[in-house]
């Protein structure tokens, strides 16, 4: 029974990936690739790594594919042009990887390669193991992995972000770096001398 | 009886798979992104099936690093092609050259 499972969800996930690198349309090939990840979902759950099946849809189907299909829609690409000589890389692709899967397979059944006692663990790590060991042993694994996160996400805003030309912007460093002397000047006078020119002026009127 | 072998050669043939597609999509950016993300696929599915086989759950943690990896990957490469587009109007890989001399 689990055979039989197995067997179908392989075929289903191979067919899907092979459809997301074929399929005409981004969005098809967007799809494709979700049926690729819930279907191995499927088959890590059938090995009882329930952990990352979940974990494997929420971040995959749930937030990377989505902002793949967000950027596939978003942008405006004649994808038509792209199509273009899609087919004169065949025969060096298809050779390169029909060696690399007959080459990988006859390797991974042959005698020499089986694992003496690999056997389906009763009960796997669970949950719970998984997150001790996360928290104990891996524990700044787990913290560079919040850092990397917290990097990617300062890249992806500071990559994408645009600035308008005509649009006002405040400055706080600069807002806050102020001093009174630069907001204020104060202007030394000369005391008032034009209290003399209407003693003057009579005397410019004589010379006229 | 599924077995150890089974499922390391699904995950060859996946990564194959997403080989081929590389050398297929040469033009287009984004079906080239997608194969990688197939790629770190197949990887995944080798370290979870010899952590179960083999009783260790050192692979399933490695996985769970992966996935986190590849999540900020393909933000920053999306974001990348985003500008890319935003600047060539294009996202053909041979309109890319202007780093060449």
């Amino acid at each position: 029974m689990t055979l039989a499972l197995f067997y179908i969800f392989a075929a289903v996930l191979v067919f899907a990936g092979l459809r997301v690198i074929t399929a005409k349309n981004p969005v098809h090939a967007v799809l494709w690739l979700i049926l690729a990840f819930f279907t191995s979902a499927c088959l890590w759950i059938l090995i009882k790594a329930e952990f990352l099946a979940v974990s494997l849809v929420v971040i995959y189907v749930g937030a990377v594919m989505v902002l793949f299909l967000f950027v596939v829609m978003m942008l405006d690409i004649n994808f038509e042009e792209l199509r273009k000589g899609f087919w004169k890389f065949f025969p060096v692709a298809a050779v390169v990887a029909t060696i690399m899967v007959v080459e990988m397979i006859l390797i991974l059944t042959s005698r020499n390669a089986q694992i003496p006692g690999a056997m389906l663990v009763e009960t796997g790590p669970t949950v719970a193991d998984l997150g001790r060991q996360i928290y104990t042993v891996y524990f700044l694994p787990f913290q560079l992995s919040a850092v990397l996160l917290l990097v990617g996400m300062i890249a992806a805003i500071g990559l994408t972000i645009r600035k308008r030309k005509n649009t006002k912007y405040q400055q706080p460093g600069e807002q806050i770096a102020v001093k009174a002397a630069d907001r204020v000047r104060v202007l030394k006078m000369e005391a008032d001398a034009r209290l003399e020119a209407p003693a003057d002026k009579p005397a410019g009127e004589q010379q006229a | 009886m599924v077995t150890l072998t089974h499922y390391l050669v699904l995950g060859a043939i996946l990564f194959a798979l997403s080989v081929f597609g590389i050398f297929m999509n040469r033009k287009n950016l984004i079906v080239m992104l997608m194969a990688i993300e197939l790629m770190l696929l197949a990887v995944n599915m080798n370290f979870i099936a010899f952590s179960q086989f083999l009783g260790d759950s050192a692979g399933q943690i490695f996985v769970f690093f992966i996935l986190t990896v590849a999540a900020a990957e393909s933000a920053i490469g999306l974001a990348i092609l985003v500008v890319l587009f935003r600047n060539l109007r294009s996202i053909a890989v041979e309109d890319l050259g202007s780093m060449k001399g």
